[in-house]
């Protein structure tokens, strides 16, 4: 049963063209991550997937809810896709609870005990339970990383998109996000990676794909793509992936 | 030097002056309410969908910004008349406050607006916040606190600039030493008394409005 599904996503600025018609399904509980050069159109696909990038044709199908160019109201759409910034993007502003609860009460309009005790729960699943008043920045990266996973996860998404999460991160800092992206993966969430990290996308995804020139032009199981690459650019990419 | 300073003779006009500075206060307080509120919608529809608006707003900032208090204040209480609007002197002074400072704060409000990283917005319409909810709770706080000194700079210009209300007969603080020197021929202790009134009400503003914005605004950031 497929849970998301893109058909024939095109997007252009200006007169480039990032994505020359890609088609991709993920199925339920899935763990798939994108991998490819920057400029392949990696994430500008992920970022197609709950319309922050305007796509100029396609379908874009998530858990029943179609959004074609034309759709202008995409709130439907991306209450059933959650997503996690490269550069975390919390509220510096609000508390770490508060920036769980704040969508919480004005897009899902739960009532005020309800929403303190689902942010309680959605911080608690990152391992932050304890971080509930402290303010983005008095945290860490890897922290504020998890609490906008935390607020992310508070939604109740269906599908869970990560846009280069741990690329912001200093290196000692990345392993704790990573797991927790793991632990989300066993738990059965459907999650959608755009990842540098290869060890991990090889560990934990259950497909691959692999872009270039704005298309998809490798996908299927991790091992299978990393150990036999059928096409020179998936080749090369590996080559210099693990050369590093 | 033959002049005999002579301060005393200010006492016998106490109240006159009591009264000017309080509606100095009394003009400040309301042209800085209106006219911030009108700096926050103003601010947010240059920064609307809607092509009409932002240069309807535009043309507003524009027009306010490029002509003297004094004209705007004369237009709306001597020329408004002949289009059958009237209105008493403080009123005519409070509206001519709230047109200035509010095209003023548009401006010094949508830099603030501007500065809002991208990322929050992306994540606030990826929560599934409208366009409204996001201006409110995720860019308005931050862009205040961040345009707050600037805007309280403004807003001292324009309690100090609500001396020329007097020009219209305003009770204000400048009319009150107006009136008062033309009683007593005094006029170097009376402007004397005023400029000190004045920098003590411009100081105390500052005062407040810092200690208000580390109120609303000293979030996150500087908690630190």
């Amino acid at each position: 049963m497929s849970l998301v599904k893109l058909s024939g996503i095109r997007k252009s600025f200006g007169s480039v063209e990032v994505l020359k018609g890609v088609d991709m399904t993920v199925r339920e509980g899935e763990v798939v991550a994108m991998i490819g050069r920057s400029g392949s159109g990696k994430s500008t696909l992920l970022r197609s997937v709950n319309g922050l990038e305007r796509i100029d044709a396609g379908v874009i199908e998530v858990d029943g809810e179609c959004v074609d160019p034309g759709q202008i109201d995409l709130r439907a759409l991306r209450l059933k896709v959650g997503m996690v910034f490269q550069q975390f993007n919390l509220f510096p502003h609000l508390s770490a609870g508060e920036n769980v609860m704040l969508a919480l009460k004005v897009v899902k309009r739960m009532g005020k005990a309800d929403t303190r005790a689902a942010a309680e729960q959605a911080l608690a699943r990152v391992g932050l339970g304890h971080k509930f008043d402290a303010y983005p920045s008095q945290l860490s990266g890897g922290q504020q990383q998890r609490v906008a996973i935390a607020r992310s996860l508070a939604m109740q998404p269906k599908v869970l998109l990560c846009d280069e999460i741990t690329s912001a991160l200093d290196p000692e800092l990345v392993n704790e996000v990573l797991s927790v992206v793991r632990k989300l993966a066993e738990e059965g969430m459907t999650l959608i990676l755009v990842t540098h990290e290869m060890r991990f996308a090889r560990e934990v995804c259950d497909q691959l794909v692999f872009m270039h020139g704005g298309r998809i032009i490798e996908q299927g199981p991790p091992v299978a793509l990393f150990d036999r690459p059928s096409t020179p650019e998936l080749a090369q990419f590996v080559g210099m992936v693990e050369a590093r | 030097m033959a002049y005999r300073f002579d301060f005393t003779s200010l006492w016998d006009y106490a109240p006159v002056l009591v009264h000017g500075v309080a509606t100095t206060v009394g003009l400040t307080v309301a042209g800085t309410v209106l006219g911030v509120g009108i700096g926050i919608a103003g601010a947010a529809a240059r920064n609307s969908a809607s092509r009409p608006l932002r240069l309807a707003v535009g043309a507003y900032v524009e027009l306010i910004r490029n002509t003297p208090f004094l004209v705007q204040l004369f237009f709306i209480f001597f020329g408004l008349p002949s289009l059958g609007i009237r209105m008493p002197e403080w009123a005519a002074a409070v509206l001519a406050m709230v047109v200035n400072l509010g095209a003023y704060s548009t401006e010094i409000i949508r830099a603030g607006i501007d500065a809002t990283p991208k990322g929050q917005v992306e994540a606030g319409a990826s929560l599934g916040m409208t366009g409204p909810q996001i201006f409110r709770y995720i860019i308005l706080g931050p862009a205040m606190g961040k345009i707050w000194p600037a805007l309280s700079s403004q807003i001292v210009i324009v309690m100090l600039g609500s001396s020329v209300c007097s020009q219209i007969a305003a009770e204000e603080l400048s009319f009150a030493a107006n009136f008062i020197q033309s009683r007593n021929f005094r006029p170097f202790e009376v402007y004397f008394a005023a400029t000190a009134l004045y920098l003590a009400l411009a100081v105390l503003t500052r005062w407040i409005l810092a200690r208000l914005g580390d109120r609303l605004f000293l979030k996150g950031a500087a908690r630190a």
